[in-house]
């Protein structure tokens, strides 16, 4: 091994690149599944909206759309659970559990859910299904949340958070 | 909207998309928030290949349905790309949505593949995305209500 494509490619990827790229693959699969066999287009995050319509009356959850739509979605949320832990008891090293302080899963979830539904998508939605639609839409709002958690991201480690 | 999305076919094809769609994110490691704020802070950019892998195969398949297939045949529906309207919502909730990534590591899809692989955690994070969501609706309700009365008394 010599010259500077090896040094660029682990400095860039310490990790490697094949899991990565093979998640991916496999992400788009599940998404193409469901596509080809219903025409429906299935984002991670209608779920949260669509579920709430099971507790509330507010008419904003109770579109015909989100009613006709939350079993299905909460099977989906299910089975992408089930589908990580099959990964995890085949092949994986074992149960994991993150070190990210809870105050920033609970501020960032929160954050994410408003988020998500002002913009009408989420990192499957609009970075998934909608840059794979080539949707411009889905491009601004993709480039839009990318910057902003690139910046918020780095802000937070310069200030010491870790992790 | 009709019994359509309540069939037993249709259930399964969920169900089978689904287990892929998760057992993708934890080969890919995005069920671990560590591993997307390391995209984030440069430290890896893993993440590139799974959002462009994942995007490389909905595109061909998208546009390859659209110009070859006819209906889906569980449903019936015509094969459309998602093509959501363009509004300054989208830029702020691109904002809002991007802070809380930023903050947190993780989004929706893959904070349900987190817990699969065991991260009881991330119930904190999903807990919160409902309580996002539902102020949101409960902020757009409200907003719509003034409006409306606010036409009225003048």
């Amino acid at each position: 091994m010599s010259g500077l494509t090896p040094l660029l490619v682990d400095g860039l990827f310490p990790n490697g690149i094949e899991h990565y790229a093979l998640g991916g693959l496999l992400i788009g699969l599940g998404t193409a599944v469901i596509y080809l066999g219903t025409g429906v287009i299935a984002g991670a995050s209608t779920f949260l909206e669509s579920t709430l319509s099971y507790v509330s009356d507010l008419p904003r959850f109770n579109k015909a759309k989100y009613v006709a739509s939350r079993d299905w979605r909460v099977v989906f949320t299910l089975s992408i659970v089930a589908g990580a832990a099959l990964y995890t008891v085949l092949f994986g090293d074992g149960w994991w559990v993150s070190d990210v302080q809870p105050w920033r899963f609970a501020v960032g979830g929160v954050l994410v859910g408003v988020g998500t539904r002002i913009g009408k998508g989420c990192t499957s939605g609009h970075g998934v299904c909608g840059v794979g639609s080539r949707s411009r839409t889905s491009l601004v709002n993709v480039a839009t949340f990318m910057l902003v958690a690139i910046g918020v991201a780095q802000l937070l480690s310069a200030l010491g958070v870790s992790p | 909207m009709s019994d359509d999305e309540r069939g037993l076919g249709f259930m399964l094809v969920v169900v089978a998309g689904g287990l892929i769609f998760g057992f993708g994110l934890a080969v890919s490691n995005m069920a671990r928030p560590e591993v997307v704020l390391d995209f984030l802070q440069f430290d890896d950019f893993g993440l590139v290949f799974v959002m462009g892998g994942a995007a490389v195969v909905t595109g061909t398949v998208f546009a390859l349905a659209e110009a070859f297939g006819d209906r889906a045949p569980l449903t019936g529906r015509d094969y459309g790309r998602r093509l959501k309207s363009f509004d300054k919502n989208v830029v702020v909730g691109g904002v809002v949505f991007g802070a809380g990534w930023g903050i947190s590591g993780i989004c929706p899809g893959a904070a349900y593949a987190s817990l699969g692989v065991g991260n009881y955690p991330i119930l904190i994070a999903i807990g919160g995305m409902f309580v996002g969501a539902y102020l949101q609706g409960l902020w757009r309700a409200r907003r719509a209500d003034s409006a409306a009365t606010g036409t009225a008394a003048d």
